[in-house]
């Protein structure tokens, strides 16, 4: 599935819920199904550190393609990590580097991406790309 | 949870009353009637305050303080008025010691750096308290970074009071002056501070008060308190956001530098020598905030009208309640228990993260605040990431308070 396939089915989803609660239910659902990160990975330089919510962030690069384990302390910021992980994980850095990540919007949890809100989420989102572009340049370079 | 507040007998207010006239109130989010209780952050505005901004920008907008004509005499007038009236509610001696800001940050930073290059040497400290918010640390910081001097503690208990044997030996020779809250706005904490005060005074050493929290709630005497200075926000008290009061006895301010050069601030300009003008102007450099100043002069009018005494005895009932009907919820965890507290209450639940539980209210129409409430030290104390806090204003009532605690048990039953 590529990146816009998953998105879009993430969008269809959650056009499921007619009530607030049931998405959020199913957001800390999805919290529980994300590759945990290793706890030997959950160090302070794999902390992207927001003002409210923390995420662990870790990036194994394998055959090409980027997979990401993550963690949270906040049960939505999980979830909402989980999505982006299944979003972007397995796809090679180009793949990532150009994706345009349009689907939290669409669920209407755009409020989680506001810089003032700093949960750690906009910030993992920047984290990945980076990684992304990283492994781009040293495959360019080989 | 006010044994030691100097309360006068208050009676209780008509809520339902009052509610109406804050059109905020009547509001709905995400289809649900609001539940504000995020008051510590800001108030919400009365249709009177409200009307008196645009009554100022439709019918008498003008510069002040230098216009022949009518509309700047009438907006002069205004102005003036204002700092009138909030020198009565503070019983300020002299109107011109009251010094318009744009709130409590701007005044702490005014007298941090005004004080700090007069006053503050190598070696001297300035004495803070470990529940300030950061708008009461980081100016003090800056300035004794600045000047070589140090920044000293008075410390917590587990229940958020200060250790006030601490203060004897804190008093030391080097400390120039002591910045301490009124109310903590984290943990609701009402501090000693007459006693702070006197006790300062017995060496000598000024004292300034951070009123944000408390000048909406209690009763502020600053000749009662011997304050040296108070600072507190109009948008905390009803008024509007960018406009703030800095009290200081004339003596002081007549000794202290002038923060910022401009307009308005000075009596006569050469290049060679400006001579600075008289209080309150020497400390208001340029337009001030007009609109926002004749509004919380309105602000202040509508407080008077329903009485201070009347808003503590309201607020202290709806608190009493809050904090019954909080703890039937099971785990959840008071984060500041002291003897007397005011209108912030911070909790946290089992191990449910602030910032969820925030959310899952949000949605439910209720708003309160999660983090860490500028107060990072605090948290650091408690060795918490954050908290949620519901903060209380005299126009919240019991059913709000009810539907915050099914909120939180709803979102628990989520989150766990």
């Amino acid at each position: 599935m590529t990146i816009q396939e998953r998105q879009d089915q993430i969008i269809e989803d959650f056009e499921m819920f007619d009530e607030w609660m049931d998405k959020y239910e199913y957001i800390i659902q999805l919290g529980k199904d994300l590759p945990q990160i290793e706890e030997q990975y959950k160090t302070a330089d794999n902390i992207i550190k927001g003002c409210q919510s923390k995420v662990w962030l870790h990036a194994d690069y394998l055959d090409g393609k980027l997979f990401f384990t993550a963690d949270s302390d906040a049960v939505i910021t999980k979830g909402l990590v989980s999505m982006v992980v299944q979003v972007l994980s397995g796809h090679t850095p180009k793949e990532i580097a150009d994706a345009n990540i349009y689907f939290i919007e669409k669920i209407g949890l755009q409020n989680h991406l506001s810089p003032t809100r700093s949960n750690g989420l906009l910030a993992m989102l920047k984290q990945i790309k980076m990684y992304a572009v990283a492994y781009q340049s040293q495959a360019l370079n080989k | 949870m006010r044994d030691n507040l100097t309360v006068a007998a208050g009676t209780l207010l008509d809520v339902q009353k009052l509610r109406a006239e804050f059109p905020i109130l009547q509001t709905t989010v995400y289809g649900k009637p609001l539940v504000y209780l995020d008051n510590a952050a800001t108030t919400q505005k009365p249709q009177r305050v409200i009307d008196a901004i645009t009554g100022y920008y439709s019918e008498y907008n003008s510069n002040v303080h230098r216009g022949v004509h009518y509309l700047s005499q009438k907006a002069t007038a205004a102005h003036e008025e204002s700092r009138h009236k909030v020198a009565a509610f503070i019983n300020a001696p002299h109107v011109h010691e009251v010094i318009f800001t744009r709130g409590t940050t701007d005044g702490i930073n005014i007298i941090a750096s005004s004080f700090g290059r007069k006053f503050l040497k190598e070696g001297d400290s300035i004495l803070i308290s470990a529940i300030e918010h950061h708008s009461n640390i980081v100016p003090w910081q800056m300035i004794c970074e600045d000047r070589g001097a140090n920044l000293k503690v008075i410390p917590v208990n587990n229940k958020g009071e200060l250790i006030m044997d601490s203060l004897d030996d804190l008093l030391d020779e080097t400390v120039k002056l002591v910045a301490v809250t009124y109310v903590s706005n984290t943990l609701g904490t009402v501090n000693p501070v007459k006693e702070i005060i006197e006790r300062a005074h017995q060496k000598s050493i000024p004292v300034l008060v951070d009123a944000a929290q408390a000048v909406q709630h209690i009763q502020l005497d600053v000749q009662e308190l011997d304050a040296d200075f108070v600072v507190f926000s109009g948008h905390k008290m009803y008024g509007p956001t960018g406009i703030g009061v800095l009290y200081g006895k004339e003596a002081w301010l007549n000794e202290l530098p002038p923060y910022q050069g401009g307009g308005d601030m000075i009596k006569s300009v050469s290049f060679k020598k400006t001579t600075y003008n008289e209080l309150p102007l020497k400390f208001e450099a340029g337009t001030p905030s007009i609109a926002e100043t004749i509004a919380l002069g309105v602000a202040v009018d509508y407080l008077q009208e329903i009485g201070i005494a009347n808003i503590q005895e309201t607020e202290h009932q709806l608190y009493a309640y809050a904090v019954d009907a909080l703890k039937t919820i099971d785990g959840l965890r008071f984060i500041g228990e002291a003897k007397n507290r005011a209108a912030s209450i911070s909790f946290l639940i089992n191990d449910i993260h602030p910032f969820d539980l925030g959310e899952i209210l949000d949605k439910q129409g209720i708003a309160v605040r999660t983090g860490h409430h500028c107060t990072e030290p605090i948290m650091q104390h408690f060795n918490i990431p954050g908290t949620v806090r519901a903060s209380i204003a005299f126009y919240n009532t019991q059913e709000e308070i009810d539907q915050l605690v099914a909120g939180i048990k709803r979102a628990v039953t989520m989150l766990s």
